[in-house]
């Protein structure tokens, strides 16, 4: 593993670190802390200047020490913790975060952010704080040479018997940790049998432990023991002061990177808690259990990928064997059906057991954005209270990744263009204060985010004077209230009047719809004029798997998601109506949808006329109209895999997809919004200029 | 083999030689991940002539291109007796119906020549050298050359 990679878990915990640190600070925000509350936020504070050091991140670390001393006073009670007090703190916690991402991205830290925060603390050190932290800032760092930026490592090696086997000798490695500065040697026997029977004359029982004082970082010594690392039990620690902070060997940056051991708890140096992986590719491992409350597993994505897609087959297998047996048509079945249904609910069961392994809650995510909104309102001036809820709920990890840009975007437009200023909102009756709530709950199948606020509402008037001036529509179009609200999402539509600082870069909702798309979501609007405008997102559970319904398409055959289909509809001729040349209209309940022969429209084969003998599916779409899919039959509705073609072909207009079906054959998963939203002609054309791309490449 | 004076010294490579639109051609065969008889293939809409389908190579859903069509010439009628050559080309995985695959061809690096500069076509791009043998001559493909980047861009 290379100092990358430890780093990379460094910032995994720091991420761990952080979200503890904006619960603590929360809870003593709502008057709820106690003492551990205190305790866990200098905790979380603490273990990260610790491990900042350990990695010569100063601006983090002199940034979370002035923090650290801060929190000390106010845990030894020398501080209480009034409002501004919570305030600053507050900020501070952000500064960290900043400055923790941008270590993590290799930028040199903000100062104009950093400097106003960085002398508010100090404020409330006071003169005489401040001399105090100067000296323990030295006491820390000086206190075993006067050079600066310094520390003593700790290295502790077991070799194996394959170091002996392989001709090293211990007494060169100590030796040349010898050269790079004064070292205090021991060497621990308590591995040693206590019976002379048990004694392997070619064991590796003895472990050195060797303090190397005055080190700029642990880069020398780790290449002291470069050829010989994995040949034996290797464990080098920084000795910060009274405390120790570990950098993690090879095999188990974290573990020994958690706040627990970056505490202060000098013992955890001289007991190894390095464990080898059995598999030479193992880069996850378990978190040691014992010392933490809640138990967690580190597992490269990758293997959870691969175990996704054998369950996949898995379920794939199941719908083979079912049809199989359909087939067969065995008399007295019934038990076996029994079997059979037993069997598919088990791999229903397994499919989402390993689906939540990949599930995390978003509560990160949402505290991620109680900052966002922070800014946001202060930015503006604008007081408002965002309110999370349900952020336990659980969502695919690629989803909660891939919402943060999306969801950070409309909070902002939901603090800069829908709550309104203080005094208007006293004007109009409302508590000064406005409230934003972002929830997240589990509805049939799906995940639903919602962005609410309480403030004006959609100025509809404005949208579609916007949307005419800038040519999204012509003016004398009718929309209804739904259909003006979805005008938010067209490419390159932005409500500000002025640009403001926040939201209004160009960077509009439609780029927050292209988002929720490309995660097989969907996004709706309601907003109610005086009191408030609501956002949700509805997302797939999972992205791998989906019920869907399986269709003939002029011979070929092809998947339908389920979650577009409002129902199935076998037309008579009375259902129908034609409208221009080619177009029919299906009446339903006085409503006319129009038809979209599907087989026609992926160029299957041309248009047939006769429709009653075909099926409809009624389908609902982002572009809010519903429309009528015309297809040959319906086959079956089931769980399928989804397989992306992109890396092998590239995008398909119209198909989302590909499946494999029971009898091996592939499917192609049909994409309702994209089928319904490009008209024929404009179909056509991406088509042309499809092959034309695909030809010229050649 | 050890020795490095000459960076031109001849190396053995090792090709898979192929008949596709009456010509013969042939592909490295570190290119080549397997060869597999005609199956039929699921449809893609809207794609281009030279694309056959899809089909399902062990869970994985590999695009097929009639390689004759694709160089230009008539396309292939498949039948039992065609030939997928799975090929692996920058990290994409593609088949590539051929009308019959000969031999493993292996021959010093330093019998290959240079394509003779001819009028450019489908076919002539996709060539990056040409094998003399005997009375005959192989066709070398450039697989880059043949699939540039990915087949269907988005529109």
């Amino acid at each position: 593993m290379t100092d990358i990679a430890i780093l990379d878990a460094f910032f995994e915990e720091c991420e761990d670190l952080l979200v503890a640190l904006s619960d603590g600070l929360e809870h003593m925000r709502e008057g709820k802390a106690d003492n551990e509350t205190v305790n866990a936020v200098f905790r979380s504070v603490h273990s990260i200047k610790g491990a900042a050091g350990a990695f010569s991140l100063e601006d983090l670390v002199s940034f979370a020490h002035i923090f650290e001393t801060v929190l000390d006073d106010v845990r030894s009670g020398k501080l209480g913790t009034d409002d501004t007090l919570l305030r600053v703190l507050q900020r501070a916690g952000d500064i960290l975060a900043d400055l923790v991402d941008a270590a993590r991205d290799g930028l040199p830290a903000d100062a104009d952010q950093v400097d106003p925060v960085v002398a508010e603390l100090q404020s409330f050190l006071g003169a005489d704080g401040l001399v105090e932290e100067e000296f323990v800032f030295e006491a820390l760092t000086l206190a075993f040479d006067s050079a600066p930026n310094t520390a003593t490592y700790q290295v502790q090696f077991r070799p194996s018997r394959e170091f002996y086997a392989t001709g090293n000798d211990p007494t060169l490695v100590i030796a040349a940790l010898q050269d790079l500065g004064p070292c205090t040697v021991r060497t621990l026997n308590g591995d040693l049998p206590q019976d002379f029977a048990d004694f392997q004359w070619d064991e590796g029982y003895l472990t050195w432990q060797v303090d190397v004082a005055d080190q700029q970082n642990d880069l020398a010594i780790r290449e002291v023991f470069q050829f010989v690392d994995d040949l034996c039990d290797l464990q080098i620690a920084e000795a910060f002061g009274d405390e120790t902070t570990p950098v993690a060997d090879d095999d188990a940056p974290e573990a020994a990177l958690s706040p627990e051991t970056a505490g202060p708890m000098p013992e955890t140096a001289q007991e190894p808690v390095v464990e080898r992986a059995e598999t030479e590719d193992a880069p996850a491992k378990a978190d040691k259990p014992a010392k933490r409350p809640a138990s967690t597993l580190r597992v490269d994505p990758e293997r959870v990928d691969r175990l996704i897609n054998a369950v996949g087959e898995l379920i794939i297998n199941q719908s083979v064997i079912s049809q199989r047996i359909d087939e067969a048509g065995l008399p007295n079945s019934a038990e076996l059906h029994g079997d059979l249904d037993d069997y598919k609910l088990l791999a229903r069961e397994i499919q989402e057991g390993v689906m939540a392994i990949r599930a995390q809650p978003v509560k990160p995510l949402f505290q991620r954005m109680l900052r966002i909104a922070r800014e946001a309102a202060d930015a503006t001036g604008k007081d408002v209270n965002l309110v999370t809820e349900g952020d336990g709920t659980e969502v695919d990890k690629i989803v909660v990744e891939r919402l943060a840009d999306p969801l950070t975007h409309m909070i902002r437009n939901a603090i800069d263009h829908g709550i309104e200023k203080p005094q208007d909102r006293t004007n109009a009756g409302k508590p000064a204060t406005g409230t934003l709530r972002l929830t997240a709950s589990q509805r049939s199948g799906s995940i639903v985010i919602e962005i609410i606020d309480d403030g004006a509402g959609l100025n509809r008037k404005r949208i579609k004077e916007i949307a005419v001036s800038k040519g999204l529509i012509s003016a004398d179009l009718q929309l209804t209230e739904q259909e003006i609200d979805h005008l938010l999402f067209a490419p390159g539509f932005s409500t500000a009047a002025e640009v403001t600082n926040l939201s209004g870069r160009g960077v509009g909702m439609d780029v927050v719809k292209t988002a929720i798309t490309a995660l097989g979501g969907r996004i709706t609007i309601s907003s109610t004029t005086g009191q408030g405008t609501t956002f949700s997102i509805t997302l797939p559970l999972t992205l791998a798997v989906m019920d869907g319904m399986i269709i003939n398409v002029g011979g070929q055959t092809m998947v339908v998601p389920i979650s577009s289909i409002l129902e199935t509809i076998r037309p008579t001729d009375a259902d129908l109506s034609r409208i221009g040349l080619h177009s029919q209209l299906l009446r339903i309940r006085g409503d006319y949808v129009p038809i979209i022969d599907l087989a026609e429209r992926l160029g299957v084969r041309s248009s047939s006329e006769t429709m009653t003998d075909r099926v409809l599916l009624l389908i609902q779409t982002e572009a809010v109209t519903q429309c009528a899919l015309a297809v040959d039959d319906i086959f079956d509705q089931r769980q399928v895999v989804v397989k992306s073609m992109q890396g092998s072909y590239g995008e398909i207009a119209g198909i989302s997809g590909a499946t494999i079906l029971g009898d091996g054959k592939i499917a192609l998963i049909i994409d309702p919004d994209a089928i319904a939203a490009a008209p024929t002609t404009e179909l056509k054309l991406q088509i042309q200029a499809q092959r034309e791309v695909a030809h010229a490449a050649t | 083999m050890q020795q490095h004076e000459d960076p031109k010294a001849a190396k053995q490579i090792e090709f898979v030689t192929l008949v596709a639109g009456g010509q013969s051609f042939c592909i490295e065969i570190t290119q080549i991940r397997e060869i597999r008889r005609w199956t039929p293939v699921t449809l893609l809409p809207h794609s281009p002539p030279y694309v056959l389908g899809v089909i399902n190579l062990r869970g994985a859903v590999i695009p097929i291109l009639d390689l004759a069509a694709k160089l230009g010439f008539r396309a292939i009628e498949p039948t039992e007796r065609h030939v997928i050559i799975i090929i692996s080309v920058e990290e994409r995985i593609v088949g590539l119906l051929v009308e019959s695959v000969s031999e493993i061809l292996g021959i010093n690096s330093d019998m290959v020549r240079e394509t003779p500069r001819t009028e450019e076509d489908e076919s002539t791009r996709a060539i990056n050298g040409i094998i003399p043998t005997g009375d005959d001559m192989i066709k070398i493909l450039s697989l880059e050359a043949l699939l540039p980047t990915k087949l269907a861009t988005a529109a």
